[in-house]
């Protein structure tokens, strides 16, 4: 099951201190992992996988 | 009052002339304490507008807690945007600026019922066994 949101930085800013957004685009993964700024695709799906891997363990 | 210029509204609609399906904005607002939830609203019943196949559904975050809880939307405003399915989109503040551009290829994914992704990536997304939550923090500009 995957959810995708947009978050609007200054409607929220309990998340951008929550989440330390110092600079956007930032994408939190499953509330863990930090992906910075825009990633060409395989690079964004990499790190997806990864952070999704690593919250396995 | 309308928030989108005409030369916007008429660029729009040309790209929406093309979609395939049916596509719902389901809308999350409150009347109290919530500035720009008023604003979302108009927002993205304007965009509604530029459609025959892009409808509109508004629920009150707290008196419609069904529905909430259905869309899995904690805080607002927010915008689900659902095709034939629930695909998990959601926009939370107002997609105004750049995101507006990020709402209308929402539009056209969903009503495609197609990511635009590659091959190779829709595949090892496919392994995912687990449920994944994307948060994209942006700003306004």
């Amino acid at each position: 099951m995957v959810r995708a949101d947009m978050v609007e930085g200054t409607e929220f800013p309990h998340l951008i201190v929550k989440y330390h957004v110092f600079g956007v685009p930032k994408t939190v993964v499953n509330e863990e992992v930090h992906i910075e700024g825009a990633q060409p695709e395989p690079l964004f799906l990499a790190q997806v996988m990864r952070a999704t891997a690593k919250q396995k363990r | 009052m309308a928030v989108l210029t005409e030369d916007v509204r008429s660029k729009v609609q040309e790209e929406f002339k093309e979609l395939p399906g049916n596509v719902k904005l389901v809308v999350f607002t409150q009347e109290f304490e919530c500035d720009n939830c008023h604003k979302n609203t108009s927002f993205a019943q304007e965009v509604a507008t530029l459609s025959d196949q892009v409808s509109i559904e508004v629920n009150d975050f707290v008196l419609d807690k069904e529905a909430v809880e259905h869309y899995g939307v904690d805080k607002i405003p927010a915008i689900a945007v659902e095709g034939e399915k629930d695909y998990g989109v959601r926009f939370y503040g107002v997609p105004a600026g750049y995101e507006f551009t990020s709402l209308i290829e929402a539009i056209k994914a969903v009503s495609a019922g197609g990511s635009g992704l590659a091959a190779r990536t829709k595949e090892t997304l496919g392994e995912l066994k687990d449920p994944l939550h994307l948060q994209v923090f942006v700003t306004p500009t």
